[in-house]
């Protein structure tokens, strides 16, 4: 799979896209992979506040579970909550389905984060 | 990942199968095996449905032999091997002086004085040097080979497995009832195969010699394959024997737990003169237990996990031993041990869940059994 061009990518294989000063955040087709199945995701708050690089939730698979962690900093101002009832769309739309919207303390942070390629480069290491 | 140079990995006769059909390795007890190759979930799906196809060649094979190798046996393992024919096999579990286990294992009675033990891969050497110890404590001349290097395992399980590997044998697969088994040729080669399984459905286990290990696999994926066969790793594996409320050894029970704790005590021969750890089995079994193992369902929305703290009334009784989110019954269910008193159904529990209390409910083991064809 080649990763989006329009999303911004962690070192931690999340991904964040920038819709003005809000970003939503999600994991990447590689940590879908190294996962495996999703069986549940839990995820903070609707006004919890995000410090970037500091756990927000935690990602379950059948055989494993994983921390996520925040992109950016900032206040969380949607949850997507499709995800209690469907954690398999993780696996199967990974670009396309979101955990949390973020409102950015600082919209500048994104920029620092990587770019597709860059992230691909990451990968291939 | 991490730092220490640990063993090199041990690989299976089948490993260059796995990886031709794109598993993901992981290691496992020292061996490097598939974990999964479409993923758990559809896995154990198939199992349950159809049929999957393990490699289970990792587990460890020893013989025991001679005169007094009933004896032998009788002394290293809780279970009665005497009320075993040959053709049979029992569950069992090698015990400490304590009652608790050293492994669990099948017992296989291959012929009159000759038994083979199948015992968990990462606890061979172990294993091995202590039944070797303790058959000769009972019986000195009698012989325990380690045969786990000659031996491929191969589980063929689900509803399908017995059609699917009927193509491939002259064996009369029918005639092979639950937990014996019978020599013969499977895909040409000459092999054992055992109606046994760690996944709650029928199904088979195919012991051949290592070198013919991928010319059986191969026969039993393509004579499978039509049938709604997949391939299935060590991750299937897991949620279907906890699914079927089979024991972990390393996880559910291990030197400090015993037969009885485990509420195994259907493995025990109470009316065996002798074995490691009667006497302390027999004072439990009058006194009773501290602890027991208990099945658990959760109630609010998470996944308990090896190790998480069991809690009543504000106060911690016990340990998570396994826990998983099923895919088949669609729970989140787990195995804990806890006072006597806490492990009746409907008993209500709190599991610490990285911090966080999430309700549970005591269940009735097993979580999930098979409707009976027959």
């Amino acid at each position: 799979m080649s990763y989006p061009t329009d999303l911004k990518y962690t070192k931690e294989h999340e991904w964040i896209r920038l819709e003005g000063d809000t970003g939503v955040v999600g994991i990447t087709d590689f940590a879908q992979q190294q996962l495996g199945d999703v069986v549940y995701v839990e995820l903070p708050d609707v006004g919890a506040t995000l410090t970037a690089g500091q756990v927000f939730g935690t990602i379950e698979s059948v055989k494993a579970v994983s921390e996520l962690f925040a992109p950016v900093s900032g206040e969380v101002v949607e949850v997507n909550t499709s995800l209690k009832d469907r954690p398999e769309n993780v696996n199967s739309k990974p670009h396309e389905t979101w955990m949390v919207k973020v409102k950015l303390a600082s919209p500048g942070d994104a920029g620092a984060l990587m770019d597709a390629a860059g992230y691909e480069a990451l990968l291939a290491k | 990942m991490t730092d220490a140079a640990p063993a090199p990995l041990k690989q299976t006769p089948l490993h260059a199968a796995h990886v031709a059909l794109g598993a993901r390795m992981v290691p496992f007890g020292g061996w490097d095996m598939p974990v999964e190759y479409s993923g758990i979930t559809a896995e154990h799906m198939a199992v349950r449905t159809a049929a999957g196809l393990f490699d289970v060649s990792h587990m460890g094979e020893v013989e025991i032999a001679g005169q007094g190798a009933l004896e032998a046996v009788q002394h290293i393992t809780s279970n009665d091997a005497s009320k075993l024919q040959v053709g049979q096999i029992q569950y069992s579990a090698l015990t400490t002086p304590d009652g608790t286990f050293v492994d669990d294992l099948l017992v296989y009675r291959f012929g009159p004085s000759h038994y083979l033990l199948v015992i968990n891969a990462g606890t061979i050497d172990k294993d091995v040097d202590w039944i070797t110890a303790r058959a000769k404590e009972a019986v000195p001349d009698v012989a325990v080979v380690n045969s786990s290097d000659r031996y491929a395992l191969i589980a063929i399980q689900g509803p399908r497995a017995e059609e699917i590997l009927q193509t491939l044998t002259a064996i009369d697969l029918p005639a092979i009832k639950y937990y014996w088994f019978a020599h013969g040729e499977v895909a040409g080669v000459r092999g054992t195969v055992s109606r046994t399984g760690y996944t709650g459905e029928d199904g088979f286990e195919v012991m051949v010699p290592a070198a013919m290990a991928t010319r059986v696999w191969d026969a039993l994926l393509a004579a499978g394959t039509p049938l709604g066969l997949i391939p299935a790793g060590l991750g299937a594996r897991d949620t279907l024997r906890l699914e079927a409320s089979m024991r972990l050894f390393g996880n559910d029970m291990d030197e400090t737990s015993t037969v009885l704790e485990a509420d195994l005590g259907w493995i025990v021969g109470w009316k065996k003169d002798a074995f490691l750890g009667r006497e302390v089995l027999h004072g439990q079994k009058a006194a009773g237990v501290l602890k027991t193992l208990a099945g658990f369902e959760m109630v609010d929305r998470a996944i308990a996990r090896h190790g998480h703290g069991v809690f009543h009334d504000g106060q911690q009784v016990g340990v998570v031993t396994s826990g998983t989110q099923t895919p088949f019954l669609k729970k989140a269910i787990g195995m804990a041990y806890v006072p006597p008193t806490l492990a009746a159904p409907g008993t209500e529990l709190e599991i610490d869940i990285r911090g966080r209390r999430a309700k549970a409910v005591v269940v009735p083991m097993p979580f999930y059994k098979r409707e009976k064809k027959r």
